[in-house]
């Protein structure tokens, strides 16, 4: 249960490798040690991430995650709340991918999609009903600030990010009156593995900053968060930015 | 769909449920019969404050409709009551037969199955106890929709007190009220300029009272620290009224004094309004003794705070309640002292001395000081409440559960040693654990 503070006791991170989702267990563990679900493909990444937490008190277990294959996906939320209520649930996977390969090769936008999108929805539907069913909880879905207007140089990814950003979105009003709150994080640039290589856009962040705005919002059942925070007006203004204009700013 | 938002009275941590009004015995046997895995919960009044009374995404029964007085025997003092009958129901009822029920909490407005859930005590604790102590007997359906009179004789009986609801439904209770010749007080009160006299004179001639409570100013630093009353009371006999009240000696009198949402904008129970508050509770009372006062004067100030739960912003607040042995009345000062430190203002602080606790291994009160403050939720105070969690602990106390909304299942196994002897007794009684609550999985209280 989460309690009068906002403390969770249980934390599920679809995703269970993600610097993002590790860093906001971590946050909300150094209140209090959880239980912790992290949904992942086997890696060594995977069995690190496990002894981390277990460092900090966690009690963690690990289930076999794959996006890619959706009908799976109903059975791997069934097992992860099997050991007990999921107080908090974090959609926490996704690939960035090439854009120059994802928008010509065929196989590599589908898989894109299939993960980003296509995975994002499957795994909602089904944490929206297990969660309906306990009659409490939280969703934490991270987006991205490239959902908001697709740029020239990532939008393969972008599309994703908008389709699963606005599915979160509306899943945020239909699980409402089931008192379970779901809430959409939109970071911009963060540094981690996903975008190690690549040139830091302004604004950029840390897992962690994203991390400490995340239980933040949580904790006030806020439904849609920008990290940092002032991406919100920038993204705002850049929405109508008409398009000859927005073609050559340096985003 | 579970489809009723439920939360405490702190505002806290709403989850849905299903629920079921009761109107009888059957209502609750049939309800136990068409549960569903999640289990079921009773709720009364809902005047705990976190979340005992809720059950997420499973079956909470409203006992409220269940609410006849069967019978009051005003020479034995003896009442017959349904579980939903509130307090304050109950004593307009007794009170023309001159009998007065001898433990209310700070608001009448909570029912007979919440009073013996949580065995609730008041002012005249010291002397007489808490509610469990005046149960004769006590109908309560089990988990197999079977209704059983249990009496202190049975164990059963002891684990239902105190039980947060998880033994079973009481549906029905025998209570023996006390006599009284007038609905009045005579009340002492004491205006006392620190904490540490004020506790001192706390400590002496509390036998000489039914009824002893101090109030005191956390928000006021230096010297005044702590300043505060002591009001202690006893029951006003008949020739002690004065003649216009002799007329009419067990009118229940209890006025509104004043309602504060009006007063205080939705969050606004800042440091500043603390501060104000305190000043005029502390001036409006100088030392005045013999003083005769009315139900509401004396018992009830809280019930001004009562209303207060709006204004405390959209997170709510929460009351930390604990309860350390005598000789550790210097938590009370490091926890005020810790509370102090960190920012966090309670407008209203109530000490209180416990006398002798009962059987009952989840009941609260045990010999000691027991302090309450009120919190608004804001950040840091998770951590905080932590670290006071731990000087209770360490000085050998524990946390009211009817108050508790956000401690570790292992401060409760610390603060209740005898749980494990409590959950033997449930167990047996609900073997297949349908009673359950958003407590009871935050506490880790069943397994
Ligand atoms: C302003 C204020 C002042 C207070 N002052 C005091 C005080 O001075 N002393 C004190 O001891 N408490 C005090 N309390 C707390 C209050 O007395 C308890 O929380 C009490 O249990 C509330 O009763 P309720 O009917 O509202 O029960 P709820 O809050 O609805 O339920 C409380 C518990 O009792 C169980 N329960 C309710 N009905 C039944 C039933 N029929 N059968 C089995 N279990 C049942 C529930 O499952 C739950 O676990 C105060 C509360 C407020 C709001």
């Amino acid at each position: 249960m989460i309690d009068a503070v906002g403390n969770p006791q249980s934390v599920l991170v679809m995703g269970g490798t993600s610097e993002i989702g590790l860093a906001v267990v971590e946050a909300f563990a150094s209140d209090r040690p959880l239980r912790v679900v992290l949904a992942a493909r086997k890696s060594d990444r995977l069995g690190a991430a496990q002894a981390r937490l277990e460092k900090l008190g966690c009690a963690v277990e690990t289930i076999e995650f794959d996006a890619t294959a959706p009908e799976t996906h109903s059975e791997v939320v069934r097992a992860a709340f099997a050991g007990g209520d999921i107080d908090v649930a974090l959609v926490a996977f996704g690939l960035l991918g090439d854009n120059e390969v994802a928008w010509t090769d065929v196989d590599a936008a589908v898989e894109l999609a299939q993960v980003n999108y296509t995975a994002a929805v499957s795994v909602g539907v089904a944490l929206g009903k297990r969660m309906t069913e306990q009659g409490h909880g939280a969703i934490v879905a991270f987006s991205s600030v490239a959902g908001e207007r697709a740029r020239r140089s990532n939008f393969v990814y972008g599309s994703t990010k908008a389709g699963m950003d606005a599915f979160y979105s509306g899943l945020t009003e239909a699980l409402r009156p089931a008192g379970v709150h779901v809430t959409v994080v939109r970071p911009g640039f963060v540094h981690t593995r996903m975008t190690e290589g690549l040139s830091p856009a302004p604004l950029s962040t840390t897992p962690e900053a994203v991390a400490a705005i995340t239980v933040d919002a949580v904790r006030h059942r806020r439904e849609l968060v920008w990290a940092p925070g002032p991406l919100r007006f920038v993204m705002s203004a850049l929405r109508h930015v008409p398009r000859p204009l927005f073609r050559r700013l340096p985003v | 769909m579970p489809n009723t938002s439920l939360r405490g009275w702190g505002r806290t941590a709403p989850t849905r449920a299903n629920v079921v009004p009761v109107r009888s015995a059957a209502d609750v046997t049939a309800a136990l019969a068409a549960a569903g895995p999640r289990g079921v919960i009773a709720r009364g009044l809902g005047r705990s404050y976190g979340d005992p009374a809720q059950n997420a995404g499973g079956t909470v029964l409203d006992m409220t409709g269940l609410d006849r007085i069967h019978s009051v025997d005003a020479d034995s003092g003896r009442v017959v009551v349904d579980a939903g009958v509130s307090l304050d129901a109950l004593m307009r009822a007794a009170l023309p037969f001159g009998l007065w029920l001898p433990v209310l909490p700070g608001t009448r407005q909570v029912t007979v199955g919440g009073a013996i859930g949580a065995d609730i005590h008041g002012k005249a604790h010291h002397v007489v106890g808490s509610f469990g102590n005046h149960v004769e007997s006590l109908d309560l359906v089990t988990a197999d929709g079977r209704a059983h009179t249990l009496t202190p004789s049975d164990d059963l009986f002891w684990a239902t007190v105190g039980g947060m609801g998880l033994t079973g439904v009481v549906v029905r209770a025998v209570l023996v009220l006390h006599h009284v010749e007038t609905a009045y007080f005579k009340v002492d009160t004491e205006q006392i300029d620190n904490l540490d006299e004020l506790m001192a004179r706390q400590s002496v001639d509390d036998e000489k009272y039914a009824e002893t409570v101090s109030w005191f100013d956390a928000v006021s630093t230096g010297a005044q620290f702590g300043r505060g009353l002591l009001m202690r009371a006893n029951h006003a006999t008949l020739d002690e009224l004065p003649p216009k009240l002799r007329a009419r000696p067990l009118r229940f009198d209890a006025p509104q004094l004043l309602t504060v949402p009006d007063v205080f904008p939705p969050g606004l129970l800042n440091r500043l309004t603390g501060k104000l508050f305190s000043e005029v509770w502390y001036r409006k009372s100088p030392t005045k003794l013999g003083a005769i006062q009315n139900i509401t004067q004396f018992l009830h100030p809280l019930d001004i705070v009562g209303e207060w739960n709006r204004g405390y912003g959209p997170r709510g607040f929460l009351q930390y309640q604990f309860v350390v042995p005598l000789e550790r009345g210097d938590v009370v000062r490091g926890v005020l002292d810790r509370m102090h430190a960190a920012g966090q203002v309670s407008a209203l602080n109530v000490l209180k001395r416990f006398g002798e606790g009962n059987r009952a291994p989840l009941s609260f009160p045990r010999p000691g000081w027991t302090l309450c403050v009120d919190i608004p939720v804001n950040d840091g105070l998770g951590p905080l409440c932590d670290e006071l969690d731990e000087l209770v602990l360490d000085a050998g106390g524990r946390h009211y559960l009817a108050k508790e909304s956000r401690t570790t299942p292992e401060a409760i196994r610390r603060g209740y040693p005898r749980l494990d002897e409590w959950r033997k007794v449930r167990d047996a009684a609900d073997p297949t654990g349908v009673f359950t609550s958003d407590m009871s999985r935050r506490l880790e209280l069943t397994s």
